[in-house]
């Protein structure tokens, strides 16, 4: 058997397997040093999927796909991985056991969304889809001495048990209207039933159960409070990676297996799109908690990207696709100054970041120009991914879409705006210096980094997502 | 014309220009960008680092629309100067600031957006109708519409600018603006601001929707009457020194948009000199407003009084300047004025005529605040300081600059000489 389509995905494997026997080889006294390691192999994975980016193919007859829309999102999971990893290396330290399961955790989660953006056929797509889902309920319920974080952990199995429940429940009525797990067939067998009310009942629970992952109203309400509850890293792999893979396999979904572009379909993830940003942004507005609003301001970005599907040409997909990198860098951003808050003491209400600007300037400034990419302002990349989608969707017609978009990253300036004046202008209560980490510190530097490169040389960023969506959007 | 590839894929490139009608704001935003810099140099007292970053990225964006060609990139830069526009009035200006901040951020970010849908309606428009899709200027330019798109796109641009300028019944934000601004904040809003408003009309609105400006004209000649007299009228009204200065904005932009809109080359050279010296004089009347709240602690009209005999430098420019508000000849209002009416008088009458008479309600106005606040007597007690000769030296140099505009405004009208032509404007009646 050829194993190079899935040697990515083997080496994540690998790292998580071996974590977890390091973990129980070294003393526990030494046991931080496991996060370092976790976040090296991590930076070496993602150096192996450039070093080797591999020739495209398949593994097992089409099951599973390594084409260049895949080998993206995977690069995008390793490093929110390797971010992620870094962020957590405090919070690691601070538990009292089980570190080493943390990283390796976070690794099976990897390989969980790497095989959800690589799934071409609905049984890999599944096994993804729980493999990613099952190590983040642990993780989100990881600080056990935290009631919320329980909390959120039991809500997560529960929500996400009933959206697997729903996903496998359309799965098995496509099944059953066509007989084939694989895509392509499902797509050939669809052209003549495609009427039939067992597919359009299954299309639509099977959308159903990934607008779950992405958190797309109806389908939101999940997340608002795990990001609360969950420690600030887990909410951070959940919010860019969870969602990121949500999308890969979404995008793969509605252009290869379902008919994205016939019946009913576009109405469908039109009026997801629509609802996101509505109901995200204007929920938004009145949060007093950091990671609540950033929770609901993360259900809007799900509407935005999801324009991209709504345009479902070569530019929407390619426009989707640059707006998730950027989506990843700002979010990571934001979380790791707020983890690295949540270690000096702060707490995650937007009134505790007063004076931030006092406290820590380089936090503060860091926060302000990921905020600012959210909210779609020069010269941070906000600005340019909103532009890309909205351009597209404008271009086929659809001006009034495009206008409702507008309006509604309008109204989300205000609520980032407001987080941006308790930062720079209110006096802080306590004016102590905020210590950020190294590793922190470094996180920071490379998200304002990508985020001011991305909107002041969008070109080859661009032309590269341009250059994935063509080659797989017919 | 410095030109880079920036989203080839979309046909977005950097491209800046510089022709004699940008080279004239440049300098424009030159000077009252050091005249800003220099005007706050004592009075911020807390963090005076982040107020020179803002203030320094408002200028980029200011320089950056006053220079593209791309129209991305001038939607790009006229996004750039809101954020630390809203900062500076919001973090560094006076007690009502959360609410005028507030009050200025939905105006402009509302007009913003309804021009950034008209550049990528025009486009996409373009893109369809050629299969060139591009934002360049130059390609744009001559895109046939239908009368009704045409109309719709000219007014998406029209209200950003409209809110920037501002034209009369979008005006609402200024005075609170202006008013709560810090010093550095108003020369900002009153030189510069208003400015690529002004020039974004001249440079993309009347270019690019020929024939939607013409059908448009009347209205737009009459928003700027409207402008004229009541800015002049709420002016007279008004009991705080630097809300009066601000109405005096509205009354004087209002010249600026009749000059535009009468589709001469006078009146459109009469709006750039008018625009050029509403920058020097209301720029370094802001300066000296703010420097005597600071030395007096108040704005207040009833309670100022006697500054000539007390501030005899301070009593000099604020002569200067209230004189230059008055339009009297030598200073570059004068001049302005003049132009815009003249190119205006065969077309619209009616309108020359209210516009004159908003002349005479400046007189009013401008001795009115002379007499209240320089002569006279304070009703309280008021100690107030004499410039200094560093302060002395920038309004200097701002009065300097106004007179040579009144004196030699034809220096400045020979750079503009092509562009009216180019613009397909004749001298006198429109046809």
């Amino acid at each position: 058997m050829d194993f190079s389509a899935i040697r990515l995905e083997l080496v994540a494997a690998l790292i998580a397997l071996g974590l977890l026997v390091f973990g129980l080889l070294t003393p526990r006294g030494k046991r931080e040093v496991i996060g370092y390691i976790a976040a090296a192999a991590f930076l070496g994975l993602l150096a192996l999927s450039f070093l080797a980016p591999g020739g495209g193919g398949s593994f097992q007859g089409g099951l599973y796909l390594d084409d260049p829309l895949s080998l993206f999102f995977k690069r995008l999971f390793i490093t929110a991985a390797f971010l992620v990893s870094l962020m957590s290396l405090r919070f690691a330290k601070s538990l009292e056991e089980s570190r080493s399961e943390f990283f390796s955790l976070l690794g099976f989660s990897l390989v969980g969304m790497m095989m959800l953006a690589s799934a071409n056929d609905f049984v890999s797509l599944y096994i993804g889809l729980e493999l990613m889902s099952l190590p983040l309920v642990i993780l989100t319920a990881y600080d056990r001495t935290s009631g919320k974080s329980t909390e959120a952990g039991t809500k997560y199995i529960l929500l996400s048990a009933i959206s697997s429940a729903v996903l496998l429940f359309g799965l098995s009525l496509l099944f059953g209207a066509t007989g084939s797990f694989s895509y392509s067939d499902t797509l050939k067998a669809l052209g003549s039933v495609a009427d039939d009310p067992l597919v359009v009942i299954g299309s639509i629970m099977v959308v159903a159960g990934f607008a779950f992952k992405i958190s797309a109203v109806p389908f939101h309400m999940w997340s608002p409070d795990i990001y609360e509850g969950a420690p600030a890293p887990v909410a951070a792999f959940l919010a860019v990676g969870s969602k990121a893979a949500g999308f890969a396999a979404l995008i793969r979904l509605l252009l290869f297996a379902l008919p994205a572009s016939s019946g009913d379909f576009p109405l469908l993830i039109l009026s997801l799109s629509v609802l996101s940003m509505v109901v995200g942004n204007l929920i938004a507005l009145p949060q007093t908690n950091m990671k609540r609003l950033l929770a609901y301001s993360s259900i809007a970005h799900a509407g935005y990207i999801l324009l991209g599907l709504v345009a479902a040409s070569t530019a929407g997909v390619a426009a989707m696709l640059y707006y998730l990198v950027l989506y990843l860098f700002a979010n990571v951003g934001i979380f790791a100054a707020l983890s690295a808050f949540g270690e000096a003491g702060g707490s995650s209400e937007i009134s505790s970041l007063k004076g931030m600007w006092k406290r820590s300037p380089f936090m503060a400034a860091s926060l302000l120009v990921c905020l600012l990419s959210l909210a779609g302002i020069p010269p941070a990349a906000g600005f340019i991914g909103k532009f890309y989608l909205l351009a597209e969707v404008a271009r086929q017609g659809k001006l009034w879409l495009a206008a409702l978009a507008l309006v509604m990253s309008v109204v989300s300036i205000s609520y980032y705006i407001s987080v941006i004046r308790v930062i720079v202008m209110e006096k802080a209560e306590d004016e102590s210096r905020i210590r950020v980490s190294l590793a922190n510190k470094a996180i920071l530097a490379v998200s304002v980094l990508v985020t001011l490169g991305m909107g002041v040389f969008p070109a080859p960023i661009t032309e590269w997502t341009r250059a994935i969506a063509g080659s797989i959007v017919r | 014309m410095e030109s880079h590839a920036w989203i080839p894929s979309l046909g977005v490139s950097f491209t800046l220009g510089l022709d004699g009608l940008s080279l004239l704001f440049v300098i424009l935003t030159a000077l009252m960008g050091a005249a800003a810099v220099l005007a706050s140099w004592k009075s911020l007292g807390r963090k005076v680092a982040l107020f020179h970053a803002a203030l320094a990225l408002v200028m980029a964006g200011i320089y950056g629309v006053f220079l593209s060609v791309d129209l991305f990139l001038f939607a790009f830069m006229w996004e750039l100067m809101l954020i630390p526009m809203y900062f500076l009035v919001d973090v560094w200006g006076g007690p009502g600031r959360h609410k005028a901040s507030v009050k200025f951020f939905l105006f402009s970010q509302a007009g913003g957006i309804l021009m950034f849908v008209a550049v990528v309606a025009l486009y996409v428009l373009h893109g369809r109708a050629t299969g060139v899709y591009s934002f360049d200027y130059r390609v744009l330019l001559g895109t046939a519409f239908d009368p009704a798109a045409g109309m719709l796109l000219m007014l998406g641009f029209f209200a950003a600018f409209a809110v920037k300028l501002p034209v009369f019944p979008l005006h609402a934000w200024l005075p609170d603006t202006y008013t709560e601004a810090p010093i550095g904040g108003s020369v900002l809003l009153a030189a510069l601001l208003s400015k690529t408003a002004g020039y974004g009309m001249i440079r993309f609105l009347l270019p690019l929707f020929p024939d939607a400006v013409r059908a448009f004209a009347p209205i737009a000649v009459w928003l700027g009457v409207a402008g004229i007299v009541y800015g002049g009228f709420m002016a007279f009204a008004q009991k705080d020194l630097k809300r009066l200065v601000s109405y005096t904005s509205v009354s004087h932009l209002g010249f600026v948009l009749v000059g535009i809109f009468t589709l001469t080359a006078q009146g459109l050279d009469g709006a750039v000199i008018q625009m050029l010296s509403h920058g020097l004089g209301t720029g370094a009347l802001f300066v000296l407003v703010g420097w005597l709240e600071e030395r007096s602690g108040t704005r207040d009209l009833d309670r100022l009084g006697g500054l000539w005999s007390m501030a005899p430098r301070l009593g000099a420019f604020g002569l200067v300047l209230t004189l230059g508000l008055v339009g009297l000849p030598g200073l570059g209002n004068f001049i302005g004025e003049f132009l815009v009416l003249s190119g205006s008088f065969h077309a619209y009458l009616a309108a020359t005529i209210v516009a004159g008479f908003g002349l005479v309600v400046a007189m009013v106005y401008a001795l009115r605040m002379f007499q209240l606040s320089f002569h006279g007597s304070p009703s309280g007690a008021l100690a107030v300081r004499d410039l200094d000769a560093p302060q002395v030296l920038l309004l200097g140099v701002l009065v300097a600059a106004l007179v040579y505009l009144g004196l030699f405004p034809q220096e400045v009208l020979k750079l503009l000489a092509a562009l009216g032509a180019s613009l397909g404007l004749t001298p006198g009646v429109m046809p």
